[in-house]
């Protein structure tokens, strides 16, 4: 039996412990029957559609890797033609490669032009869909096909693309980060948006077990412990501002969020404290930025 | 009653007769006046339509993609290096069955660059499932872009339709032209109204993922599709246009003075207006000469056959070239021939020459045309003015 008030159904094949399949259904059961969705090329899309059948429905659109921002561009300018807009959300979703890297220009183009769409990124840190390559979004030293540790490598080179800052540069109405094992939390943030008129951006950490090389079952353990160590903190800008942070009194050790992940074993070792010592820069960072600690 | 139009602003105001919902579009000469002058038409309120202004071509053919399954009429237009950032979606647009209506200002593709007219873009997405027309002039470009809505928005079709038009040429040269009444476009075109599209009601899903067990049938239909239903509408569409509008419209293509003809042109586009001059001038000298213009090149009219086989030579002229091998109109001359030799339909086969002129602006004279129709050779890709003294520094 299909529950009526699910929007994204289950029969899709996503491996176990996805968390972008979570995110996805918590997304549209929170926007509503009411929504249109449009979809690049990605993971998403492949575990959702497989022809004959879809987990979608709602009306739902998938047309190529990096035109998300722009096909749904084209939905909002016809339904404000036919005096719809107002009763219909939009949203144009990715995965971070479709949205921060292949895909970004055709998102700067929705929010510079400042469609009444609510955009999201599904952030699993590299191309997993192909197989594990590391794209824009993948962190420091992080172990992936394309950026493989060895001798003569410690993994991923640099920092991953700040999303949230580029989307406030270009003057998103509203821009959150989220994650799934704070789902009522990733809800509201969803229904906020939406009440807001214009270009609306949020960020989620997707983890992915087949390429963090974590248990299928500890999916929400990774997810909390990405938060609650400072490296994923959880934010609202409304018109550019800083509105809410979600803080601790204390955050946990780096440590425990990466010795549950394969691609950051090699991180522990001794050989590599350079590394860990970023990661641990990039958190007092995160501190400082937004404020995490509780005072 | 005839304005004095340049082709852009012509064809711009055809368009907005047609009423498209969403025009979505990037700067790239020599196709840019087109869109300049809807986005004054809104401006104007002479137009009520949404104009978004992308940051690419691939995100203008994204957007009207987005548009048209949404349930609206949908236009763009764009030229050589802006055709070809779009190549992806416009397979996508097809393969999604959906029947976006756009014009392609035909412009030469780079390195080196070079703004001015061949018909070489075009050529890059000919296997797209676009059903592609070719204008010969102004008054033309205008009147298929009317027909190429009704065309591609048959619920038997639901194929995207380039309407090309040489670069300058057509885009801007000036023209008497014949702007229809609103009355008579709204009697001939229907509102658009889609057998689906993106509807809260009723949720579809567009753009799945198929494997190997459908993929194969997708594509079977869009040439099924292109090869019969479009090839009929095309004619009917000509014929019913011809009526309403009261000015000849030919369908599939237009054959000038073939009847007892020993040696016929083929060709597509405004170089059919210097070709037919040509004819012209050899008829009053009792030369049998005649012209078949291509009007419809994707579906490609093999029946063209029929006609052609009456000749004792045919000369096709291209206004492009698959390097390294024929040019693009030839191959299909040819090849339609030797298709319909062995299926012994035909006895014989007139010679087929094959000429290659007008890359990158590259004036054609009449005399050159009049120096091709002399030509005794047998030629298949011969380059038209070539200038030895300009050669040294490409070879």
């Amino acid at each position: 039996m299909i529950d009526e008030k699910i929007l994204f159904t289950a029969g899709h094949t996503a491996c176990a412990g996805c968390a972008q399949s979570l995110a996805a259904r918590l997304v549209i059961d929170a926007s509503g029957k009411n929504t249109i969705v449009v979809n690049n090329t990605g993971c998403l899309e492949v575990f959702s559609t497989g022809y004959p059948y879809t987990s979608w429905r709602v009306p739902f659109i998938h047309s190529l890797f990096e035109n998300a921002g722009a096909v749904a561009s084209g939905v909002e300018s016809a339904l404000n033609y036919l005096g719809l807009k107002n009763n219909i959300n939009i949203i144009a979703q990715a995965g971070d490669g479709g949205f921060a890297d292949i895909g970004l220009q055709a998102f700067s183009g929705l929010w510079e032009r400042g469609h009444d769409i609510l955009t999201i990124c599904y952030d699993n840190e590299a191309y997993m869909n192909t197989g594990v390559q590391r794209s824009g979004t993948t962190p420091i030293g992080t172990n992936t096909t394309t950026s493989p540790v060895g001798k003569g490598s410690t993994g991923n080179l640099r920092w991953k693309k700040n999303l949230v800052d580029i989307a406030l540069a270009h003057r998103c109405v509203y821009v959150a980060t989220a994650s799934v094992h704070l789902p009522v939390d990733l809800q509201n943030k969803v229904k906020k948006a939406l009440k807001i008129k214009g270009p609306k951006f949020i960020h989620i950490l997707s983890p992915c077990p087949l390429g963090w090389g974590s248990q299928p079952e500890d999916t929400i353990e990774v997810a909390t412990l990405a938060v609650e160590t400072g490296f994923w903190p959880l934010v609202e800008y409304e018109n550019g501002i800083l509105t809410k942070v979600r803080k601790y009194k204390q955050l946990k050790p780096i440590e425990e969020y990466l010795k549950l992940q394969k691609r950051f074993s090699h991180l522990l070792k001794e050989e590599n404290k350079e590394i860990l010592a970023m990661w641990k820069q990039k958190i007092q960072e995160n501190i400082k930025k937004y404020q995490l600690l509780e005072e | 009653m005839k304005q004095f139009l340049e082709g852009a602003q012509a064809i711009a105001k055809t368009v907005s007769l047609c009423k498209p919902a969403v025009i979505s579009a990037y700067p790239i000469t020599p196709q840019t006046h087109i869109v300049e002058e809807i986005a004054t038409l809104i401006a104007n309120g002479q137009l009520n339509a949404e104009f978004v202004n992308v940051e690419s071509e691939h995100s203008a053919a994204s957007c009207v993609l987005g548009a048209v399954a949404s349930g609206v009429r949908a236009y763009s237009s764009t030229s050589s290096q802006g055709l070809l950032l779009m190549t992806e979606v416009l397979f996508n647009i097809a393969g999604m069955r959906l029947p976006v209506v756009m014009c392609c200002v035909n412009r030469a593709v780079s390195a080196p660059i070079n703004i001015w007219n061949d018909q070489q873009d075009i050529m890059t997405v000919r296997d797209a499932g676009l059903i592609l027309l070719f204008a010969e002039n102004i008054q033309e470009a205008c009147d298929l872009h009317i027909q190429a809505f009704k065309i591609a928005e048959d619920k038997d079709i639901m194929l995207p339709t380039i309407i090309n038009i040489d670069g300058f040429i057509l885009s801007h040269g000036y023209e008497p032209v014949e702007i229809p009444q609103q009355e008579l476009v709204d009697k001939f075109l229907p509102e658009y109204n889609p057998p689906y599209k993106l509807d809260v009601n009723n949720p579809l899903t567009f753009g799945s993922l198929i494997g190997p067990e459908y993929y194969l049938e997708t594509r079977y239909a869009i040439h099924e599709t292109l090869n019969n239903e479009v090839k009929k509408k095309i004619l009917d569409v000509a014929e019913e246009f011809t009526k309403i509008f009261a000015r000849k419209s030919y369908g599939l293509f237009e054959e000038y003075k073939t009847q007892d003809a020993e040696t016929i042109f083929v060709s597509m586009g405004s170089i059919s207006g210097p070709i037919k001059d040509v004819v012209d001038e050899l008829r009053y000298k009792q030369q049998k000469v005649g012209l078949l213009r291509i009007i419809s090149y994707r579906p490609f009219p093999q029946e063209i056959v029929k006609v052609l086989s009456k000749a004792k030579k045919v000369i096709v002229i291209d206004k492009s070239i698959s390097l390294g091998a024929q040019s693009p109109l030839y191959q299909d001359v040819v090849s339609s021939f030797y298709i319909t030799l062995q299926s012994d339909a035909i006895k014989t086969l007139p010679k087929v020459v094959g000429y290659i002129c007008g890359l990158g602006g590259r004036d054609v004279s009449k005399e050159e045309i009049f120096e091709i129709y002399q030509e005794k050779d047998f030629v298949s890709t011969k380059f038209v003015s070539v200038k030895q003294e300009n050669l040294g520094s490409f070879i």
